[in-house]
């Protein structure tokens, strides 16, 4: 019954979700068993690269939910990506103890550089991992809970909104590049040792990453297919559509709102937490206006309104970067522009768009 | 001295803040002894020093079918805002029986309470089919958890049923409402109003766009809720209003020019001046 409506008449769902089940198995096989002669061998590079993807399609599902679904557009999802990322960043700051360049098992290098006396308050706990996790979720789903709250309390709508969220970002940017704040300032967190006890490093460790993300992502998909299938979801589409239509109808709009932009900033968040080990780094260049707006592009890209659109867009934007960066580094920016110039003028509704005759999501 | 005067004000010894009144509970049974199910008494709504409703008067009785007429920029659409709460009056009171005041109250906590609204442009979820539509409208609880675990109960699909039966979409059920006619589409949004099984139906000009058949069908339609629901109908079709009214409220500039029967209200010189003179 509940599988029924869950994947009922959503072929290209289905489609990805084989995909990506395929390649939980499939990578971590090409990577782990085959020998490195064989023609299937991939590359501990490749492991890595395609789990970045996959965190980055978190992203775009997390931003596609909202704005497919609910028509609230945030160009600053960067922020609750950033967020999750730092939580994690700072757990796995705190795992390499005294293996940094200056020894001290109490401070990390940085704050031994900034002579700090001890460790600031914000960063007890994060030490235990399942304190980080809970960060991970608590830290962006608080932030948008109260922004939230605010914006749609006060009806901010639209492009407004849009801008507030933008300005979001940029604040914690900001904020994040100080040293004063405490969190490495613009060089942020790195030269990561262990998670949980297993080198960063090492190729297995990788491959769990991966294989993590992959699962993550998958049940996401799942969750966010239960939201808009419910009637929770026809209340989006409704109050996407007629929001005073709605109000009328008895729906307290904001909450409704609300709740789903929280949920969509606790996968944004988790989505940065898988990012971060796999990539090495966290720096407030995450938090920079303009990656949140690519990551916008992912979803128009993949086609809105679809969920799984939103996966092929981050799917098919990024390695369209990766390779363009590495044969023609300088055209890059010309062919994102190009893409987005394409797509809005022959695939009004993204890639999917060309299998897809009638969708409920997306729209107007 | 403003300050001081402003302070003066806010300090008056005979004011009540509205923080401490209770709040109306539409859990509790709307008070209808007098007869009347919903007062609006000198409201005033302002926008940017333009008048819209000035010192407007209203009174409806339950069951009743009340038609409002009057010309474009009398205040009606705005009457319905100040009564749906989507617009604050700057002065005046709103209440629903005799004990809820709606000047306190939400859209959302107005729309469940039992006042339903058509909007003068039909305006349906277009993106979801006729059945979604209703079922999104029906009274249940509304709340976001209840929502997102909501299972459809057979009473509840056969009181959809019922209320496509009756606005005649029953085969259209499955189609998006979005390639309904405009006719079909006014039918739809009266059927989602229906389903919040509302005591007020306010009807923004409910037969624009449709055919003579189709009107007449409306006007059946309306005439048959009166009675079970209070029916308030703004619309500008005369012939529409002559057939179906008992009671016709005039608006002109904000506030009520004349109340009566049609007949009483066809006679009446200001009204043949302001209004009836451009169509006579």
């Amino acid at each position: 019954m509940l599988t029924r409506r869950l994947f009922l008449s959503d072929w290209g769902g289905i489609t990805v979700l084989v995909l990506l089940l395929a390649m939980t198995v499939a990578v971590p096989y090409a990577n782990l068993v085959l020998p490195p002669e064989s023609p299937w061998h991939l590359s501990t590079y490749w492991v890595a690269l395609i789990g970045k993807f996959l965190t980055f399609a978190l992203l775009a599902l997390a931003i596609d939910l909202i704005w497919g679904y609910a028509g609230i557009l945030s160009l600053g999802h960067g922020a609750f990506f950033g967020l999750g990322g730092y939580a994690m960043g700072m757990y796995l700051t705190r795992q390499i103890g005294d293996r940094g360049v200056y020894g001290n098992p109490e401070l990390p290098d940085f704050m031994v550089f900034l002579s700090y006396e001890s460790l600031p308050w914000f960063w007890w706990g994060f030490d235990m991992f399942w304190f980080a996790m809970a960060m991970v979720v608590l830290v962006p789903g608080l932030l948008a809970l109260v922004f939230g709250w605010l914006a749609f309390r006060s009806r901010v709508s639209g492009v407004y909104f849009a801008i507030i969220t933008q300005a979001l970002v940029f604040a914690l940017m900001l904020a994040f590049f100080r040293n004063e704040m405490g969190f490495g300032g613009n060089n942020g967190l790195t030269d990561f040792k262990d998670i949980l006890g297993f080198s960063v490093q090492a190729g297995e460790t990788r491959v769990g990453l991966f294989v993590a993300s992959a699962v993550v992502l998958i049940l996401a998909y799942v969750a966010s297919r239960y939201i808009v299938t419910s009637r929770y979801g026809r209340v989006l589409i409704a109050l996407r559509d007629a929001e005073s239509r709605t109000r009328f109808a008895g729906y307290r709009v904001e909450h409704y709102k609300l709740w789903l932009f929280v949920f969509s900033a606790v996968l944004a968040g988790v989505a940065g937490a898988l990012y971060v080990p796999q990539v090495g780094i966290i720096n407030p260049g995450e938090f920079s206006p303009l990656r949140s707006i690519e990551a916008v592009l992912w979803v128009a890209v993949g086609g809105r309104g679809s969920l799984f659109g939103a996966i092929i867009g981050a799917f098919a934007v990024n390695g369209a970067k990766t390779w363009f960066t590495t044969a023609y580094p300088e055209a890059w920016l010309f062919a994102l522009g190009a893409l987005f110039v394409l797509v809005t003028l022959f695939l009004p509704r993204g890639l999917v768009g060309i299998f897809r005759r009638k969708p409920k999501g997306g729209g107007a | 001295m403003s300050v001081l005067r402003n302070t003066r004000e806010a300090m008056r010894r005979d004011r009540v803040f509205r923080f401490l009144e209770p709040s109306p509970d539409f859990a509790l049974p709307v008070d209808t002894s007098h007869g009347a199910i919903l007062y609006v008494e000198d409201v005033s709504v302002r926008f940017d020093g333009f008048l819209a409703l000035n010192r407007l008067n209203l009174s409806v009785d339950e069951g009743e079918l009340r038609c409002i007429i009057g010309p474009n920029g009398a205040g009606k659409t705005t009457m319905m805002d100040v009564i749906t709460g989507k617009t604050r009056p700057d002065e005046g009171k709103v209440f629903f029986g005799r004990n809820l005041d709606l000047l306190r109250l939400d859209e959302y906590e107005i729309a469940r309470g039992g006042i339903g609204r058509k909007f003068q442009k039909p305006t349906v979820f277009e993106a979801l089919t006729v059945f979604e539509n209703l079922e999104l409208s029906m009274a249940s609880d509304k709340r976001v958890w209840s929502t997102l675990f909501f299972r459809l109960m057979p009473e509840q699909r056969d009181r959809i049923h019922e209320v496509l039966d009756l606005i005649g979409l029953l085969e259209h059920q499955g189609r998006v409402a979005g390639s309904l006619s405009h006719g079909q589409k006014q039918w739809l949004e009266i059927g989602m109003l229906l389903m919040q099984n509302p005591r007020v139906l306010l009807v923004d000009e409910p037969v624009a766009g449709m055919t003579g058949e189709e009107t007449e069908r409306t006007a059946e339609l309306l005439v048959s809720l009166a009675g079970s629901h209070t029916v308030i109908v703004v619309e500008h079709d005369m012939a529409f209003v002559r057939s179906i009214a008992r009671r016709v409220t005039v608006l002109h500039q904000g506030s009520v020019l004349a109340e009566g029967s049609m007949s009483q209200i066809q006679s009446d010189p200001r009204v043949i001046e302001v209004y009836l003179g451009d169509e006579a």
